[in-house]
């Protein structure tokens, strides 16, 4: 499985994005590659990619993709991305 | 926790006062100036950066991770701290207001990954950062985190 961060940038938001998400996806014992990206690489990243995480003012710059896109209001906050992860990787 | 956040930091700006998100970025920009971290260009690329993305820097309620990507304005690594002492919206629609903006930047897309473990590592326990963000004094916030990196 392959999961993408994006943000707009790719060195901040992004990179908490991927190592929250690692954090989940380790206590839900599931193996996924998590990859940090900016906008311009993501829009690329996520045609291949399964899933992929972003805040609410990113999620419509990555357009049209066959990931499914969820949406972290909280980055910080690994019970919001535990409860919309855990649907979408199980 | 071993690294020590109040090394990573290169300047820290306790109960300042901004009138909008564009001051709150340019205190958190001359904090990086200061710091020997970057130019003056760096912040007006955080601020650009929020004008074509929009706010999503506010990556947790009251918080702006304010930051650009690698580019010649960034001389080295490295992170400021802002805490304000009135709170500043952003224009975020679940994280508004913001109280404490950190300033980052960085030569590539790795090497300060250790810095953003430490400080999601602080600001996600809610006690801890109620603490810092009343600290009245740079050096109360550093001896708080130091105090937290010892434990």
């Amino acid at each position: 499985m392959k999961i993408v961060a994006v943000c707009g940038m790719g060195i901040g938001t992004s990179v908490l994005l991927k190592m929250n998400a690692e954090k989940v996806l380790a206590s839900l014992g599931i193996d996924a590659d998590v990859e940090a990206a900016d906008i311009g690489v993501a829009r690329g990243a996520a045609q291949t990619a399964d899933i992929v995480l972003t805040s609410d003012e990113l999620a419509p710059e990555i357009g049209d993709v066959p990931a499914e896109v969820i949406i972290i209001d909280n980055f910080f906050d690994l019970d919001e991305i535990t409860e919309k992860l855990t649907p979408a990787v199980q | 926790m071993t690294l020590n956040l109040a090394e990573e930091l290169s300047s820290i700006t306790t109960k300042a006062t901004a009138s909008d998100w564009r001051e709150a970025i340019r205190l958190a920009g001359d904090g990086l100036v200061a710091g020997g971290v970057t130019t003056e260009a760096y912040t007006e690329e955080m601020i650009t950066a929020v004008e074509e993305h929009g706010p999503y820097i506010v990556i947790a309620p009251g918080i702006a991770l304010a930051h650009s990507r690698p580019a010649e304005s960034v001389l080295k690594g490295g992170l400021s701290w802002v805490s304000l002492e009135t709170p500043v919206e952003f224009g975020h629609a679940s994280n508004d207001p913001v109280t404490l903006v950190i300033g980052l930047a960085a030569l590539d897309h790795t090497a300060h990954i250790e810095v953003l473990k430490a400080v999601a590592g602080v600001l996600s326990n809610k006690e801890v950062r109620a603490r810092l963000e009343a600290a009245e004094t740079p050096d109360q916030v550093r001896d708080l985190l130091s105090g937290l990196a010892t434990k």
